[in-house]
């Protein structure tokens, strides 16, 4: 059994080292389906947030109360609560964003992601801790769709947050605002992670990966 | 007949769920290793995308017009309830066909795709045959990128691919290339 994290683990593991979208591989859909601008993916990571917060907040509330057969149908419920009360304030106080995102709203009610935190963590811990946790994989969250929507803008809008960058002469690089945009996108932020993630590992243990590469090729 | 005909091509392939919407990607990356389980992946979600699609308008129809504001939280539950109604029928009916679906028949609740394709079908106000048309294009459109995604892992295999790009990098940028060509397609619907 290993050994309980603390409670400062809980809260900056879910930031980088798990982060959700990029290491763990939860929440793609909407990563990839809105983080066309900053501002989008911004509004997409707070709505997320909002839901992950008040859910982990109840589920590690009733934890004890709920029964064990039917828990994934009453986090399921728990969530599209929410969900409902996110989806009705963004309509009624930002009408553009809401509809720039549209039914990908609703579709945090199936983000992985969320149902995962409940399921894996506030399930079985205390509700501070529990708290802590969905803050730090939330924040991740809102790490990766910036970094998502921050590339993609500066790419294919040449301006981040609606500022103009390059100047007058710059032809925007539109396919990064298009689906393709973003399927290359993680794919190049994943082949750097992966870079460097090699990198560390040369510089830790020399000699040992390229021996270890030797044996892959020969399998 | 023209009318439905166009809603099934352009869920199918104008806007391809998976390459056009980004829905479905767990399944997309996580089954998409052999055509074998990627056809059987996607015969699985065009029968549920059918039934919830049929129940849907149901509730669209005859409950939501009463209380809009159940409308996510009782697709949700309907989809939920679908998908275990159908484990346990085929279960009882045909055990092996059960056991050839595995755990993916479940996993099809949180597939992002039913839920969008209930919820569009519902904010466009389609009716029970144009609904039914949407569901089988949505389905053909997951199915036709699973398998095509899935011949072409099959041939990487065989294929030298950098090291830092193995895993899910290599099978992204591919998506990214299946997504471009498939904006191909866009210009069908404006005729």
């Amino acid at each position: 059994m290993p050994r309980k994290a603390t409670s400062g683990q809980v809260f900056t593991r879910g930031m980088w080292r798990e982060n959700p979208v990029l290491i763990q591989m939860l929440g793609l859909c909407p990563a990839l389906a809105v983080t066309n601008t900053v501002v989008n993916g911004l509004a997409m990571g707070l709505a997320t947030f909002f839901v992950l917060f008040c859910s982990s907040l109840l589920v590690s509330t009733f934890r004890k109360l709920i029964p064990q057969e039917v828990r994934i149908s009453t986090y399921i419920l728990i969530i599209a609560t929410f969900v409902t009360i996110a989806d009705m304030t963004l309509e009624a106080m930002v009408p553009e964003i809401h509809k720039a995102l549209g039914a990908f709203i609703a579709l945090i009610v199936v983000n992985c992601m969320i149902l995962g935190r409940q399921e894996a963590f506030a399930s079985k811990n205390t509700v501070g801790r529990s708290l802590l946790d969905a803050v730090g994989t939330g924040i991740g969250f809102i790490i990766a769709l910036l970094l998502m929507g921050a590339i993609r803008e500066v790419l294919g809008y040449g301006t981040f947050v609606g500022i103009p960058i390059y100047g007058a002469n710059y032809e925007p690089w539109i396919i990064f605002i298009l689906p393709p945009g973003g399927f290359f996108t993680i794919g190049f932020i994943l082949l750097a992670l992966n870079w460097w993630e090699r990198r560390k590992l040369e510089r830790a243990r020399p000699g040992e990966v390229p021996g270890r590469i030797a044996v892959e090729r020969a399998a | 007949m023209g009318d439905l005909f166009w809603i099934f091509i352009s869920a199918m392939v104008v806007n391809n769920f998976t390459l056009f919407y980004f829905l479905g990607l767990c399944p997309f990356m996580g089954v998409s290793g052999r055509v074998y389980t990627a056809l059987r992946m996607g015969a699985a979600n065009i029968f549920v995308l059918t039934v919830a699609s049929i129940c849907a308008w149901f509730l669209n129809a005859f409950v939501l017009p009463y209380a809009p504001y159940l409308k996510l939280i009782s697709f949700i539950l309907v989809i939920a309830s679908a998908v275990q109604i159908t484990e346990m029928t085929i279960k009882k009916l045909s055990p092996a066909l059960f056991r050839a679906l595995g755990i993916y028949l479940p996993l099809i609740t949180t597939n992002c795709a039913i839920l969008f394709m209930a919820w569009t079908q519902a904010n466009r106000g389609y009716n029970f045959f144009q609904g039914l048309a949407f569901a089988w294009g949505a389905g053909a459109g997951l199915t036709l990128a699973l398998v095509l995604m899935a011949s072409i892992r099959e041939n990487l295999l065989f294929s030298k691919v950098p090291e830092i790009a193995k895993g899910n990098a290599i099978v992204f940028i591919i998506a990214g290339i299946l997504s471009l060509a498939f904006m191909g397609f866009a210009g069908l619907l404006s005729t």
